[in-house]
């Protein structure tokens, strides 16, 4: 039977913030235990807090990225509940009036744009950490993460499949990278999603649904999703109901387990934090925020479709990360080449590159000056295209610039007319079956000529011009 | 020596005719003599308190001194200060130790003042007798039967019994005025935002502000001066520059307009209290006031809305003391909520888990709208109240308190609604975030003193203190001391 599933996504950004969000304490991860702690982050008594400007900018660059709205008038609230990790007792985060409301994150799936519409975001504390394993039958409080600004970032429930949910969990993850105000890594927890999963017949209004939490990589948000479709849609199609609830997703067994269910939810109590003042965010304050933004991935698919003429296929991977457009840019600035060339090997060879070193575009194995000196001997047809593949191989592993592998490899590319004419008149008359098929209108023997000529000249003729011979000779 | 006041001590420490040292050792001599009864003070430290003596000493032998270097003032006991137990007179915090000054205690060390040791409070700032401290109920020096009010009851019985000249309290719903009315000292609660809350343990956040008790309204100017003062630790405190207190003192009150609320009049007022206070009404007239009726129509709501709104935020600020990182914790529990249930079964008193109580469940999901939001809204009203009479008037008088102080342990201290609605003339000043100001004004039942209230509109201190200035220059309530500390 026809199932529909319904899926939002509530996204924690760790914010870059030097120090915390309402105190100077340290927000650098991996310390000493409690050495990132100050009186505020303690909770002791009289402490207050102040708010982090830094961290209220950041809430502005992202509410302007997605075309939100900036409140000009936000309010703290605090969120009580009793926990050792919550050292005052209550959450400072925003409730009835966040930061940013609205808004839109577009990404591509394969070549059609989806647009996710955001409900809102919002300025929060993070809490600590309890070390369960160092401390035999008790548990360690670690303060350290205790007030590290978070962004909320609450999705509306626009999402149809996991691979949908996975897709705008990777664009909104590339864009706050993007503009510069979380690290997004997810092993150290900076960028975290919990999932509000339902299923529905199409045309009905939504089901119940469940909230699965601890969603800390993109693969553990797609297997989390696609099991909790499959427990409800058994639960319902044997007849019972979805309760609404929180689930917590075990990655160990790939499988979604019950934490709390909405009758023992917890009252938070929220009101507003009398410790501070409504936050104030003024249009000004909104404008010069906003002439520090950079071009934005969805504004960069854009021009480059237009300027270059790239597929909308294209233009997504090139702008899955900053580093990446940049390195894009900065090559098609240093190459005769073509866009559509330099795009292709920027997604493609240069991709793969990274992806199997484990190295990143911040700091790219072949700079882009280099890899525009190589583009540009495919581009003047000094060497092929696959010889090209085998120098940017020895470029990355150190082995010089293109035009010296190109000569040490002797990989340059037989482009000598007269050369080639001979080339390929001894193999025309060593094939005359395939030329009598090639005559006889079968297009795959003219393909197995040109591999004729290639295997003779030990893949150094150039293919362009071979087929361009080929061609003449065939018709004379 | 104990009977100079706060200025004359000054005088007498800048002429080099008195040390600190000695002055200290002074207070704490007869703290230790004669302060027992009153149980006042939660914690004294000889040694602590006479080195800053010795510094204050050093910097006057330098010529760089200030007119409060070397002055001891007491401070109530949820000020903290560094290297000092700070308990809020509560078990919860007994051995609580500051790691850190509140701003105040920074204001007063660059001042030069000496800590003269802590002060007995109402736990966590909550009550109005003094009476729920667990370290003992504080008494008062008129009359050591009756109680010095609250919350910062060991303050005004310190100043009052001349152990101190001069301490902090703090006034979230009237613990310093009704407690400076209660044993005839001045007590000055600041406009909201004045003086930074950094530091001093939160009751609730948006009623609470620091101020001190004095015995003149000069001194608690020379007070303020040290005290107010914008501290960017504190979001809610104001950057705009103090007045000068001292300065602005003797200006008098000629064609000034003295607004006087009908409301304060209404039954409820004993007459004990009732005719001192038409007599220093008079006193302004006498001195050239004009004294025109006002009205606060929505006074009456003002208690109510205060025990939604206080215990509210005291039920989320008392939160953190959970027994996790500092503070009492249980010894024996079975799991973390036991834990959390016995530390703070155990560490909290009846009046503060009422508190909690209350603001827990005015809070609570469907019942917010009913009681916190409506608060929030009346509390708009009873300030629109003070906007629209400030129009007609400089600064308003009345009573401080509806009667004078009661018995420990009377039929008062044990209903907790009597009590609460005590505060109907102090309580409304907080809620409006306005400036008070209580001075002695006479004697009522079985002698016990009476406070004037001055309130004062935003900011507007030094112009509160000018006119107590005018009626202590005119009088002499103020100079009244209890028969048995003289």
């Amino acid at each position: 039977m026809n199932w529909e599933i319904v899926i939002g996504l509530e996204t924690h950004a760790q914010l870059t913030t030097a120090s915390k969000i309402f105190s100077g304490a340290s927000t650098r991860f991996g310390a000493a235990p409690n050495t990132q702690a100050s009186a505020v982050d303690l909770a002791l008594p009289g402490t207050l807090p102040v708010l982090n400007k830094g961290a209220v900018e950041r809430a502005i660059r992202f509410g302007l990225a997605v075309g939100g709205r900036i409140a000009p008038k936000s309010v703290f609230a605090r969120k009580n509940y009793f926990y050792p990790d919550l050292p005052k007792g209550y959450q400072i985060s925003q409730f009835e009036l966040p930061v940013v409301s609205g808004g839109i994150v577009s990404f591509v799936v394969g070549d059609v744009e989806k647009r996710v519409r955001l409900t809102r975001a919002h300025l929060e504390e993070d809490a600590g950490k309890l070390l369960h394993e160092e401390f035999h039958g008790m548990s360690g409080v670690d303060l350290n993460r205790a007030g590290t600004p978070l962004l909320e970032i609450v999705s509306e429930p626009d999402m149809r499949s996991a691979a949908e949910a996975v897709a705008y969990a990777k664009a909104l993850h590339s864009l706050v990278r993007w503009i510069g105000i979380c690290d997004g890594n997810m092993q150290e927890g900076s960028f975290r999603c919990d999932a509000n999963v339902s299923v529905r017949r199409p045309g009905e209004p939504l089901g119940t649904r469940c909230e699965v939490k601890n969603l800390n990589s993109f693969r553990f948000i797609e297997k989390a999703i696609e099991y909790e479709v499959r427990r409800q849609v058994e639960v319902i199609e044997d007849g019972g109901k979805v309760r609404q609830e929180t689930r917590l997703f075990d990655p160990d067994r790939g499988e979604t387990r019950p934490m709390r269910s909405k009758e023992d939810a917890q009252d938070y109590r929220y009101f507003p934090d009398p410790d501070l003042l409504p936050l104030a965010i003024s249009q000004q304050w909104i404008e010069e925020v906003g002439a520090l933004m950079p071009e934005l991935p969805q504004q960069l698919r854009a021009r480059y479709e237009a300027q270059h003429a790239l597929s909308p296929y294209v233009t997504a991977l090139l702008t899955e990360s900053r580093e990446k457009a940049e390195y894009f840019q900065a090559t098609l600035t240093a190459t005769a080449s073509p866009a559509p060339v330099v795009g292709n090997w920027v997604i493609g060879e240069v991709s793969a590159l990274h992806n199997d070193r484990n190295a990143d575009f911040d700091r790219p194995i072949v700079l882009p000056a280099a890899l525009g000196r190589l583009l540009d001997r495919l581009h003047d047809g000094t060497v092929s295209g696959k010889a090209a593949k085998e120098v940017l191989l020895a470029m990355a592993d150190g082995a010089g610039d293109a035009d010296a592998i190109i000569s040490a490899k002797g990989l340059k590319q037989i482009s000598d007319a007269g050369v080639l004419e001979q080339a390929v008149d001894r193999v025309l008359a060593a094939n005359a079956k395939q030329v009598e098929d090639y005559r006889a209108g079968k297009q795959k023997a003219f393909n197995s000529l040109v591999g004729q000529v290639m295997k003779a000249t030990q893949g150094k003729a150039n293919p362009a011009q071979v087929g361009e011979i080929l061609k003449r000779r065939l018709a004379s | 020596m104990h009977r100079a006041t706060l200025k004359e001590l000054s005088e007498r420490l800048g002429a080099k005719q008195v040390s600190s040292v000695e002055l200290t050792r002074h207070y704490l001599d007869r703290i230790a003599a004669v302060g027992a009864p009153l149980n006042a003070f939660i914690t004294i430290d000889r040694d602590k308190s006479l080195a800053q003596a010795a510094a204050a000493d050093a910097r006057i032998a330098k010529g760089d001194h200030a007119p409060l270097t070397g002055i001891p003032v007491a401070h109530k006991d949820l000020f903290c200060a560094k290297g000092w137990r700070t308990t809020c007179a509560s078990k919860i915090l007994e051995d609580f130790v500051a790691p850190y000054d509140a701003h105040v205690i920074e204001q007063f060390d660059r001042a030069g003042a000496v800590i003269l040791g802590k002060t007995n409070m109402d736990e966590f700032a909550m009550g109005s007798s003094n009476e729920n401290s667990c370290f003992g109920p504080v008494r008062n020096p008129w009359d050591t039967d009756a109680v010095p009010g609250g919350s910062s009851g060991g303050s005004a019985a310190a100043v009052s019994a001349l152990l101190a000249p001069a301490a902090t309290g703090t006034d979230t719903g009237g613990s310093i005025r009704q407690p400076a009315a209660f044993t005839g000292v001045c007590g000055l609660r600041p406009t909201y935002g004045r003086v930074s809350r950094y530091g001093m343990v939160a009751f609730a956040s948006s009623l609470d502000q620091g101020g001190a008790l004095a015995r003149s309204a000069h001194d608690l100017a020379m007070v303020l001066d040290v005290m107010a003062g914008f501290d960017a630790r504190d979001s809610t405190c104001m950057d705009l520059p103090k007045d000068d207190y001292i300065g602005g003192l003797g200006r008098g009150v000629k064609g000034l307009t003295i607004g006087v609320p009908k409301e304060y009049f209404a039954s409820g007022l004993s007459a004990d209290v009732g005719d001192p206070i038409l007599a220093a009404i008079d006193e302004y007239r006498k001195l050239g006031a004009h004294v025109t009726e006002v009205s606060l129509p929505n006074q009456a709501l003002s208690v109510p809305v205060y025990y939604v709104l206080a215990p509210a935020e005291a039920s989320s600020n008392l939160s953190r003391y959970d027994g996790v990182r500092y503070g009492h914790r249980a010894e024996n529990y079975a799991d973390l909520a036991d834990m959390y249930r016995k530390t703070r079964a155990e560490g909290f008193g009846a009046e503060v888990k009422r508190r909690i109580l209350i603001g827990t469940y005015v809070l609570s999901h469907g019942y917010y709208d009913a009681y916190y939001l409506k608060a929030q809204k009346i509390r708009r009203l009873i300030a629109n109240d003070f906007a629209a009479a400030f129009k007609r008037c400089d600064v308003i008088i009345g009573p401080a308190t509806p009667c004078v102080a009661y018995d420990v342990g009377s039929a008062k201290t044990a209903d907790c609604v009597q009590m609460y609605l005590d505060d109907l003339y102090t309580i409304p000043i907080n809620l409006a975030g306005l400036p008070g100001l209580s001075i002695p004004c006479g004697f009522g039942h079985k002698n016990r003193p009476v406070g004037l209230q001055i309130v004062g509109n935003y900011f507007d201190e030094a112009r509160m203190l000018a006119v107590a200035h005018a009626f202590q220059q005119a009088t002499d309530w103020h100079a009244r001391v209890p028969a048995a500390f003289a």
